[in-house]
């Protein structure tokens, strides 16, 4: 298992400002070529977790107290974030952070900094963009500011695949999206890892499209993994169906709880 | 009609101390943009930079055109190792801390090159022609000729590389959003030492001009101070602002020295400043709110 796995994330503890513990012992593991999801409630720690990855966590004051990350059989402690960026490790933040006063062809150009160093370099990077979102292509000279919030993801996700990565972090791809445009960048993700192979560990609040891309699912509560399996299996599972799909079960309540993450959720973000 | 030739006359000079300024606001836009430190030292940078020309150029004897990329490279490097030695080991301070650190760093320029140098005031060795210049029939210092045309040059360079080059992208994405840079593979702590360094280089620069029109003393860098006034007008991380502002501040700064009297300029010059603070305080050209000092 350990070869083929592109990230393999061991026992970590993560604490914010000396103080907070978010992470408490947690283990991952993303196999080569494959799509992983990471799901969990509000607060699980499911970001901390992909900044602890991406090392973009020390931004934060935040620090790994225990564990080991090891990304493409190399130990990630020490490395800069944008070295490891290089090394193919992309994080596609919660949020989309476009940088909001460039164009989107300055936002791509932006992730061609991934790239440096690298022996072989794909070119023509934007076409494959381009070709993924077409509405990019058009839109191309306008500040990212001013993009709806879809074309923004769809920009965050564009700007990972010019860096042409070996794995991306994906946080949250349909945060604030209508269900109408969760499925078209999710039909968009599904189509880019099988086209291109790269691996995904892919956080998300909505179940049901993320069991749709991933073959392999994670689901933390409160700092920990509660609970992993193939995705078809944890499809079967009746408390995951209960809490994350909102179906089966005591079907009143399980919708009541979605609404209530959904109004938690649009109160924190 | 004399009077038209003699306000032109006026204006023009009031130009060529504006593209120094307009230059000495660079220097502070860059370092703002990258790492948003409002560096109180740009002027003593300034002032270091027209010293280090005058050592080499007067004190080694080299030729001018050796002494001028020195003295430009010797300011870059003060911008470096500023940056390396001081403000990043600040990283996550409070911008008022950063502030006073650059306030004390200004200070201790000037005690270092009071030590070396003395504290009277000097005339940089010519490497300008004195001939004088007519615009039509209007008269023009030919120093300051100079200093606009050079200046106007680097800050045109300035703007097109921000547009076109790749590393402009990595540094406004850089100011925009830091995270976001460095997850984009952009060596953002490499970005802010370029800044730095480039900011101190400009600063240098306008340094031997500044000295090769009035001369060098260790109290020169107060002609930051009307520079910081351009950069709070025109907005700290705007470019553009610090061109049009340095320009339109030089020209003001001109006619009231010439029509008003010269003890006004500095009253007109923090007026201008209150004014357009409580009118946007982020600037006119500016993007961001100023941190709170
Ligand atoms: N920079 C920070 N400093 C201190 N505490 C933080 C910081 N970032 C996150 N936390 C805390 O860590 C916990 C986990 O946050 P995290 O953002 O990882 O959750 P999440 O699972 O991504 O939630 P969501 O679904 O709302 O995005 C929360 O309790 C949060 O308040
Ligand atoms: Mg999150």
């Amino acid at each position: 298992m350990s070869t083929d796995a592109i990230l393999e994330i061991e026992n970590i503890e993560l604490v914010y400002n000396r103080s907070v513990q978010v992470l408490k012992g947690l283990s991952l593991t993303v196999p080569r070529g494959q799509v992983v999801t990471l799901l969990g409630s509000n607060g699980a720690g499911k970001s901390s977790t992909l900044k602890a990855v991406s090392r973009l966590l020390f931004l934060e004051n935040g620090d790994l107290t225990a564990g080991r990350i090891r990304f493409d059989g190399m130990d990630t402690k020490g490395q800069s974030p944008h070295a490891l960026v290089r090394r193919g490790l992309f994080h596609v933040m919660e949020g989309r952070r476009v940088f909001e006063d460039l164009t989107v062809e300055e936002n791509l150009t932006a992730a061609t900094f991934a790239t440096t160093g690298r022996a072989e370099k794909r070119p023509n990077g934007f076409d494959a963009v381009y070709e993924y979102f077409p509405r990019l292509h058009e839109r191309r000279k306008a500040l990212a500011g001013y993009l709806s919030g879809g074309e923004q993801q769809m920009l965050a996700i564009g700007r990972a695949l010019v860096a042409d990565p070996k794995l991306i972090l994906l946080d949250e791809p349909s945060l604030g999206l209508s269900p109408q445009l969760v499925e078209e960048i999710f039909t968009i993700i599904g189509k880019i890892s099988r086209q291109t192979g790269v691996s995904m560990l892919l956080v998300e609040q909505n179940a049901a499209v993320a069991f749709a891309v991933a073959q392999y699912g994670y689901i933390m509560e409160s700092g920990r993994i509660q609970l992993d399996g193939p995705t078809d299996r944890l499809l079967a599972d009746q408390d995951v169906r209960e809490f994350y799909l909102g179906t089966g079960g005591d079907r009143e309540r399980s919708y009541r709880d979605i609404k209530h993450y959904k109004r938690r959720k649009r109160w924190l973000s | 009609m004399s009077e038209w030739l003699f306000f032109l006359e006026v204006t023009l000079a009031g130009l060529g101390s504006g593209a120094l300024l307009a230059l000495t606001a660079l220097a502070y836009v860059l370092i703002y943009k990258a790492t948003r430190v409002v560096n109180l030292a740009v002027g003593e940078m300034l002032m270091l930079g027209a010293y280090l020309f005058f050592a080499f150029a007067a004190g080694w004897g080299l030729s001018a055109w050796i002494a001028i990329p020195l003295a430009i490279i010797g300011g870059g490097l003060v911008g470096g190792i500023v940056e390396r030695g001081l403000i990043r080991p600040m990283l996550g301070e409070s911008a008022i801390s950063v502030f006073m650190v650059t306030v004390g760093l200004g200070s201790v320029i000037v005690g270092l090159v009071e030590l070396v140098w003395g504290t009277d005031p000097r005339a940089l060795p010519a490497f300008i022609d004195t001939s004088p210049l007519f615009l039509g029939e209007a008269y023009v210092s030919r120093k300051i000729a100079v200093a606009f045309v050079t200046a106007a040059i680097v800050i045109g360079l300035f703007l097109i590389l921000f547009r076109f080059w790749r590393g402009g992208v990595a540094l406004r994405a850089t100011a925009t959003d830091q995270a976001a840079a460095y997850s984009c593979g952009i060596n953002v702590p490499g970005v802010y030492s370029a800044a730095w360094v480039i900011g101190g280089a400009t600063a240098a620069g306008a340094g031997l001009l500044l000295g090769a029109i009035g001369g060098i003393s260790p109290v020169m860098g107060v002609f930051g101070l009307s520079a910081l006034v351009v950069v709070i007008v025109g907005g700290l991380d705007s470019v553009l602002g610090a061109l049009i502002g340095g320009l339109a501040l030089g020209m003001i700064q001109s006619w009231t020295s010439t029509y008003v009297g010269g003890e006004y300029t500095n009253v007109v010059t923090f007026g201008i400043m209150i004014f357009a603070l409580m009118l946007r305080p982020y600037g006119l050209f500016g993007t961001h709110e100023i941190e709170r000092l």
